[in-house]
This record gives C-alpha cells, sequence and structure tokens, in this order.
C-alpha cells in the first residue's frame, strides 16, 4: 500500500501539479494564437516577470512592516496578475501592435516576441541579480500530510500546490463560463473563428485583443508565481517551461484554450509517468516475479525529463498535426 | 439625392485599379443587382462600398452621409450590413451565438430581431444551439444572412448569396431575400445566376471590365437582346 501511495505522489499529484502550470501557459499562449495569429515566444519570460511582480510585491509589504498569517506571495498574487496583464498590455501596444498595424507578417512577429523574450531575460537579471530566491521569506511553507487508508505513507501536498491546483480549478472554470456567457468572451472566440467577420460585424477588435492580454499575462503571472513558490524563483524560469508550454498548445490544437487545458495535463502527466520508478510498484510482488528486480525501473531519467515534451510533440505533429481538439495547422 | 448613391467611384487592390468611375443609385426599399461576367468587378464594387477596397476617386453616400473610405467596423452601427460570399460564418460558435455576434454593435434588447431572424429562416430555429460549421450549405447561407439582419440594416451588401447551392435551395434563398426586402431593407446584391436574380430586382446593373455596361429595371434588361446575348448566356 506505501508504495501505491508513492506512486499517487511521485506521478498522480505531481503529473497534477505540473500538468496545471503547463494548462495555465498554454491557455495564454493558444488564445494569444487564435487571435493575433502569431506564437508568443515570449510568454514563458511574462511568467517570470509575473513571478517576480508577486515577489516584488510582498517584499515591498513586508518592508511597511505588514504581516499576516498567511503567507505574503499568496496575498500579493493576485494584485501581481493584474499587474502583469497591464505589463503584458504594454508590450503589446509597444512591441508588437506597431508590426500589426503595418500588416506585417506574422513571422515578423514571432522574431519581435523571440527579442521581447531576451529582452525581458536581461531586464529581469539587471533588477533581480541571477541568484535564486525564496518566494516564503517571511514564513515557512505549511505542508500537508493527508493519511491515507491501510498505509504508513501519508499523501503529501504543500502550501503552494494545494494553491495551485484549486486555483487552477477556479480558472478554467471561470475561463470556460466567460468564453460561453459573456458578450466579450464570444467575441473572442468569434475573433479566433474569423477574425474578418468579426470586423464587419461591428466585434471591437482592440477590447478582444486586450482581453486576451489581460487573460494571458494574469494566468501567466499565477503559473510562474505558483511554480516559483513550489520550488524557487530564478531568473531562468522560463527555460524548461517555454517548451512544454508551447507543447501542449499545439497538442491541444492551436487556438483551442480547451484543448490547452487538455494539452497541459497530457504533457504534465507524461512527465511525471514516464521519470516514475516503477521499480517500486513492481516490489511487493517481488517474490512472485522470474527475474531480478532492478532498483530502478524508468522510461527516461529525471535529468532528460524536457526530452518527453519534444517526443509527443514531434508524433503530434507528423500524425495529428491539428493537435486533439482540431486546432489550426502552424 | 437617392438613398444609395455612388458617383465615379473608382479603385482596387494596392496599384491594381479594377473599377473604373462606377455609378450605382438606389432608391430606399429597392432591390439593386449586380451582373457581369467574371473579372467584372461585380464583388470588389460591393467590397469597396463596405470599406474593403482601397477607392481612389469617387464618393459613396446614403442618405446624404459620405461614407466613401469608411473603416468596415464601422458600418454595423450605422446599420450596414456585409454578407461576403466565403467565410462568411463562425464556424465553432452556434446558430445563437454566430446571430449575437451580428448584434454586437448593439446595445438594446435584440431578442425580438432574432426571433425575426428565426422568422424568417425557420430551419435555424431547431438548429439554434448547434455548432454553425456543421450545417448544410443553404443553412450556413441562411446564418450568414441572418447575423446580417441583427442590426436591422437599412442596407444589405450581398455577395453572391446562392453560390454554389443546389438550385433548390437557391431559389429558397432568393425567396428569403425578397422576405427581407419587404420588410424594408434596401438591398444590393452580387449574382452569377444573372436570369433568377435579375428577375427579383428593381434595378439591375451590368458590369463590364469593371465600368457600367447597362442600368434598367430588372426587367428591361432581361427582355434587352443586347444583355442577353452577351451577358446572359443568349
Amino acid at each position: 500500500m506505501a508504495e501505491f501511495v508513492f506512486f499517487l505522489n511521485k506521478a498522480v499529484l505531481s503529473g497534477l501539479i505540473i500538468g496545471s502550470i503547463y494548462a495555465l501557459g498554454a491557455i495564454g499562449l493558444t488564445l494569444i494564437f487564435g487571435i493575433l495569429r502569431f506564437a508568443h515566444i515570449a510568454h514563458g519570460d511574462v511568467m517570470t516577470v509575473g513571478a517576480f511582480f508577486t515577489l516584488a510585491l510582498a517584499g515591498i509589504l513586508s518592508a511597511m512592516g505588514f504581516s499576516s498569517p498567511i503567507p505574503l506571495v499568496l496575498i500579493t498574487l493576485i494584485p501581481a496578475m493584474a499587474l502583469t496583464a497591464a505589463f503584458s498590455i504594454g508590450l503589446d501596444r509597444i512591441f508588437y501592435k506597431p508590426l500589426r498595424d503595418r500588416g506585417s507578417q506574422p513571422i515578423i512577429i514571432v522574431m519581435a516576441s523571440i527579442g521581447v523574450m531576451l529582452m525581458l531575460q536581461g531586464v529581469v537579471r539587471i533588477f533581480a541579480g541571477t541568484g535564486t530566491r525564496n518566494m516564503f521569506f517571511d514564513q515557512p511553507k505549511d505542508i500537508y500530510r493527508i493519511p491515507f487508508p491501510g498505509s504508513t505513507r501519508d499523501l503529501v501536498l504543500t502550501e503552494p500546490q494545494l494553491v495551485l491546483i484549486v486555483f487552477t480549478f477556479v480558472a478554467v472554470i471561470a475561463l470556460h463560463l466567460f468564453l460561453t456567457r459573456s458578450r466579450l468572451g464570444k467575441a473572442m472566440r468569434a475573433v479566433s473563428d474569423n477574425a474578418d467577420l468579426a470586423l464587419i460585424s461591428g466585434i471591437n477588435i482592440d477590447h478582444v485583443v486586450k482581453a486576451t492580454w489581460v487573460i494571458g499575462g494574469g494566468l501567466a503571472c499565477a503559473a510562474g508565481s505558483l511554480l516559483s513558490m513550489d520550488v524557487f524563483l530564478k531568473p531562468d524560469l522560463s527555460f524548461n517551461l517555454l517548451l512544454p508550454i508551447f507543447a501542449a498548445t499545439i497538442v491541444g490544437g492551436i487556438g483551442q484554450p480547451y484543448g490547452a487545458i487538455a494539452g497541459g495535463f497530457l504533457i504534465g502527466f507524461s512527465e511525471t509517468l514516464a521519470i516514475f520508478n516503477w521499480s517500486v510498484l513492481l516490489r511487493p510482488f517481488k517474490a512472485s516475479l522470474p527475474f531480478d528486480l532492478p532498483s530502478s525501473i524508468a522510461l527516461v531519467p529525471t535529468e532528460y525529463k524536457l526530452t518527453v515534451p519534444f517526443v509527443i510533440l514531434i508524433i503530434v505533429l507528423v500524425y495529428r498535426p491539428t493537435g486533439i481538439f482540431k486546432g489550426r495547422v502552424l | 439625392m437617392s438613398f444609395l448613391s455612388i458617383a465615379d467611384l473608382t479603385g482596387g487592390y494596392g496599384q491594381m485599379t479594377i473599377l473604373n468611375s462606377v455609378n450605382l443609385s438606389l432608391e430606399k426599399g429597392e432591390i439593386g443587382v449586380i451582373v457581369g461576367p467574371n473579372g467584372a468587378g461585380k464583388s470588389t464594387l460591393l467590397k469597396a462600398m463596405f470599406g474593403l477596397v482601397n477607392v481612389t476617386g469617387g464618393t459613396i453616400t446614403i442618405e446624404d452621409e459620405d461614407i466613401t473610405r469608411l473603416p468596415p467596423d464601422r458600418f454595423a452601427s450605422r446599420r450596414i450590413a456585409f454578407v461576403p460570399q466565403e467565410y462568411n460564418i463562425f464556424p465553432t460558435l452556434t446558430v445563437n451565438e454566430n446571430l449575437e455576434m451580428g448584434a454586437y454593435s448593439r446595445s438594446d434588447d435584440f431578442s425580438a430581431i432574432m426571433e425575426h431572424v428565426y422568422d424568417i429562416f425557420p430551419p435555424l430555429r431547431d438548429k439554434r444551439d448547434q455548432v454553425a460549421g456543421e450545417l448544410s450549405g443553404g443553412q450556413r447561407q441562411m446564418v450568414a444572412v441572418g447575423r446580417a439582419l441583427m442590426i436591422e440594416p437599412r442596407l444589405l451588401l450581398l455577395d453572391e448569396p446562392t453560390a454554389g447551392l443546389s438550385p433548390m435551395f437557391m431559389s429558397e434563398i432568393f425567396d428569403r431575400v425578397i422576405a427581407v426586402n419587404r420588410t424594408g431593407v434596401t438591398i444590393v446584391m452580387v449574382e452569377q445566376n444573372a436570369k433568377q436574380a435579375l428577375a427579383i430586382a428593381t434595378t439591375g446593373f451590368v458590369l463590364a471590365n469593371g465600368a457600367n455596361a447597362f442600368t434598367d429595371t430588372g426587367k428591361n434588361l432581361l427582355a434587352n437582346p443586347e444583355v442577353a446575348k452577351s451577358f446572359l448566356g443568349g
């Protein structure tokens, strides 16, 4: 039983956690692609910037002598999301909109977003240095041990992980309601479906573009902040995030928000299941096995985790380029 | 001045001039039909009226308001609607949502006009919650026209509404166009099926090489042997 709980912790819960991060990032990417028709390479770095906003706001609160029973970063997460949303709109205004207005090819805007990515990486290092930071500077991370019936081992979840799972659940439902019930949400789907017809129907494209950056930037900030809370905040946070998030977007179907969610979890679970040591699950049956059980049976060593989304991405691009939810083809 | 009046309109795409000094005028409540051979500039004229083509000369006025070079997103609020020939629906939105998007420029309650659209196109009523991209060609065309009707247009521009439809659906669409016109909507329509279209036209405009070739009532054009010989296939 202890082995099964180990599996739940290492494969299922971990998959849920990293899958949530990927899903939150991929929703933004897929919406930006659907509305603005370009792959926003700088999205990972918007996540980093968002995490730094959360930490900086918490630092300001702390310096003002503010203290609270819940960690400061969890309090500043929501204002940091708003700040990142405004920051994203600013990026669009300064770097992408002038290119769009000039009628530039999407590939030129993609190149611009690579420039924005490199610039953001530099800006973050100028202001925050290159070191690793602990988001929980004011108090230790709560760790919840949930006893599992019939096992000596507990299910283990940390405070930011719990917040992340709840946040993702709420965000996905809110996004669904927004896209299917609200006038602006429906207009976003309409622009993604047929931008020219949306224009001649009198839909205000500018509002739709702003809403896209607000959702994309806000969710990127949440994902970056909660991931940094779960581990540490590093200026190169985006480095290990960008590829899985693009893989999730493409696997789910480009331009399909529900696809991005499914793709995020698919990539997340694939990663954790691929690096899971299956030997542990077989240990109880050691005596009846016809062969010696090796100490480790994993598909991929942990340090090569990043190959998993690569492999999935290539398989999808070759055999089903529209992704699970029939998105656009790159 | 007429309700709709186009005077000496010249324009095209980029450097290429397609329309050469085209004139067109219609009174309120009329159906104007633009016919002509392929490449005559029929669709370009319609797009030029909706700000989608680079206009280099001439004027377009509706009820004495100059709408020449008005950006395409400003037409809905002036109750001028355009139904493009292709890509004229939101395929992943439901029928109901397509109609709602048509009414995006309205801030009032549009449930009555939505019911009216379902009255004009009864087949859509049962499919209101179905995704529009899954409908048949004829029904999609109904969604496209229905979306345009949501602003209760003064002027409705239709670009080949029967393109690609079977003859049965074709006459169905023409019937609906007449029904829409009877509710007081002025219509300008480009059509390949010139004979059927001219039969319902108040005024017909025959274009050739981006210029007016003949302008007369629909009936007279159908009876004109020269028009029949050159443009209606004998």
